[in-house]
């Protein structure tokens, strides 16, 4: 299918909602006008073999949207997961869509990777084939990476970035997060079955997001950088991310080990995330999860030690 | 899972020239249309795959109002339907219509 | 198989390998006096932050000090530890480093072989045993995704309903079977024999490192699909390049 040819309804401009918009909108609205073509698009309806059987409804995408587009004029790759299909969980079609690009951008060298998140992890009816599909991911990312390929991470969408999927976003070169966004392996719900509801009270959102929301993730250094909650933000983080990726190489690893042992010694007891931002320096903890998105970017700026390129 | 189809003899050919379009997501109460320029002349085939069966009979009110409001001759309609009422499912049949017409003049 | 009878069927010539508050930590010398060093997950344990951080330092520092030696990860888990204040550190970035220094290794020409004897699923197992070239199971080994209860609570679907379905499928149920279906392990090493020389064998296969769990996931009929999709994208994807 060709680049003028792309099957997308209701374009949405670049200062639309992020969290609100499609995958195939904040494609669209991410890469240089028209620049898109896909992969394995839904007119060749490569869905899930599985869902049938639980009369579940198929996808004709399975959730997954592959291609290759230009960012400011500069070819990238593009993987976006419609957060709205399955909670955005990685099925057996849906991960091998990834992991095929990954591995092109392994093998050509030349071509950046932006992942646009939007999961709840593993598709539970195919469980086996979509942690297995993880896995290769991982390897196929961390292979790209180790070719001199960045991969860049956008976190933003209304399933957030959990399961397998936030351990995939822990091997890109860098990631940028909205106030909507959350990124965490345990989802709040499975935490509280657990733990107990003294622990962590799935329904207490303030909670949920204090603890694995996008402000927390920046100011822990879990993320590389705040944006607004529109398209334009995550576009212009990304070009600045694809600029700074760190290499794959034991220098990296050894440094993010480093900051990793660092981040349990200062906030290994701290209780909340009131007491980890209190750490960090922040004055006046309590008023960061209020602040307007502008404000809140100037404080990570300053805050201590979350500036790094180790990951 | 049920499946459907229905073919029908539209008024008109839909205008424009893009090949294929897509329209909606299959989340609860939604479904997505996948359009495309394949129909012989005039027709209008619509193939349906949801996991609600039995309302066999609504599915055909609504396909058949939609080919007389819209004219989608030689547009197939393929949807993956999550489970939507029939005023979301009408109305994003006529989007994928439109989407599809796009750059009619 | 216990810790102590794997350790003793797989390094025959000596090893220091030391469990302790479910981490498993050391090294042993192969035939030839190559050495190996040795991570894991004993004791059904869930793996959290302070867990992964001493694992992947003790990968770091095999791969710091050279050589060629394998690096085996003995793996018997629990999930990933599922608690406020993993989470809140990070748990993510603790589990994605451990399996970078894993990966790390391995592209560094160290054969990292994962040796399942006991349980694992969900984030722990892919960071660690889904994180090695090559991944073995002996007798015990009970891997799971997802565990039948939790999937009758979200699907909302009776237990023996499910039960029922994973007749017909692999691909959800927990189960060595249907992990090895879906293309994961290399080899089960069931019966009594020694493990010593399979070991061996396995590290003188060297493998090749290009990733074929797909491949043998449509070989094995566990999945169909992912194997050609990932390649007609490669392909698409390379074209005009």
């Amino acid at each position: 299918m060709s680049a003028v040819d792309t099957p997308f309804a209701a374009p949405a401009g670049l200062q639309a909602s992020w969290y609100e918009a499609s995958a195939r909108q904040r494609i669209a609205a991410l890469l240089d006008a028209a620049s898109f073509e896909e992969f394995i698009g839904p007119e060749q309806r490569e869905q899930s073999p599985h869902l049938a059987l639980f009369d579940l409804p198929a996808q004709f995408d399975d959730g997954m949207v592959v291609g290759r587009g230009r960012l400011d004029g500069r070819a990238v790759l593009v993987a976006a997961q419609e957060g709205r299909f399955m909670g955005g969980a990685f099925g057996e079609v849906h991960g091998a869509k990834l992991t095929g690009l990954l591995r092109a951008a392994r093998d050509a060298g030349s071509m950046p990777v932006l992942i646009l998140f939007d999961t709840g992890g593993v598709r539970l009816q195919e469980a086996n084939a979509g942690e297995l599909g993880i896995a290769e991911i991982m390897r196929a990312l961390l292979e790209a990476r180790a070719a001199g390929v960045a991969v860049v991470g956008l976190i933003g969408g209304r399933a957030g970035c959990y399961g397998g999927g936030s351990l995939i976003a822990g091997c890109c070169s860098a990631l940028a997060i909205s106030e909507q966004g959350r990124l965490a392996v345990s989802g709040p719900e499975v935490i509280e079955t657990n733990r107990g509801v003294d622990e962590f009270d799935a329904r207490d959102r303030a909670l949920v997001w204090r603890t694995m929301g996008g402000k927390h993730r920046r100011l822990l250094g879990a993320v590389d950088a705040f944006v607004d909650d529109s398209i334009a933000a995550f576009r212009a983080a990304a070009l600045v991310l694809l600029e700074n990726a760190p290499a794959f190489d034991a220098r990296t690893l050894e440094a993010e080990q480093a900051r990793l042992e660092r981040r349990l010694r200062d906030f290994g007891d701290c209780a909340d995330a009131l007491d980890v931002w209190k750490a960090a320096g922040v004055a006046d903890a309590g008023a960061v999860p209020g602040m307007p998105a502008a404000a809140f970017i100037a404080l990570a700026d300053q805050t201590r030690s979350i500036r790094h390129d180790a990951r | 899972m049920e499946t459907l189809s229905y073919s029908h003899q539209a008024a008109r050919p839909a205008a424009g020239t893009k090949a294929i379009a897509l329209v909606g997501v299959v989340a609860s109460g939604n479904l997505e249309v996948l359009v495309e320029r394949v129909a012989p002349g005039n027709r209008c085939e619509v193939e349906i795959h949801t996991a609600a069966a039995g309302f066999g009979a609504v599915w055909e009110a609504v396909v058949a109002d939609f080919v007389e409001r819209c004219s989608p001759g030689g547009l197939r309609l393929s949807i993956n339907d999550g489970g939507a009422r029939p005023d979301t499912v009408a109305l994003r049949l006529a989007q994928a219509v439109r989407a599809i017409e796009e750059d009619a003049p | 198989m216990t810790l102590d009878e794997l350790l003793a069927s797989l390094f025959p010539q000596g090893h220091d390998v030391r469990s302790s508050d479910g981490l498993v930590l050391g090294s042993a010398t192969l035939s030839g006096g190559r050495r190996a060093d040795i991570v894991g997950v004993s004791g059904r344990t869930p793996l959290g932050v302070d867990g992964a951080i001493r694992l992947s330092r003790h990968v770091l520092d095999a791969l710091a000090r050279g050589g060629d030696g394998p690096i085996v990860v003995l793996v018997d888990s629990d999930s990933q530890r599922m608690s406020k204040r993993d989470e809140l550190l990070g748990l993510s970035e603790f589990l994605a480093h451990l399996s970078k220094s894993l990966l790390l290794a391995d592209f560094a020409g160290r054969h990292t072989i994962g040796v399942l004897y006991g349980h694992s699923a969900a984030g722990a197992f892919i960071a660690t045993a889904l994180s090695t070239r090559s991944l073995v199971a002996v007798p015990g080994a009970d891997p799971a995704v997802m565990d039948l209860p939790s999937m009758s609570r979200v699907t909302k679907l009776p237990i023996e309903t499910l039960e029922q379905m994973a007749k017909s499928t692999p691909v959800f149920a927990p189960g060595i079977d249907n992990i090895a279906r879906m293309g994961a392990i290399a080899a089960i090493w069931d019966g009594d024999a020694p493990l010593a020389p399979r070991l061996e064998a396995l590290l003188a296969e060297s493998p090749a490192r290009e990733d074929r769990r797909d491949r043998l996931g449509a070989e094995r009929a566990g999945r169909p699909k992912a194997a050609g999709i990932a390649e007609r994208v490669r392909t698409l994807a390379l074209a005009g390049q």
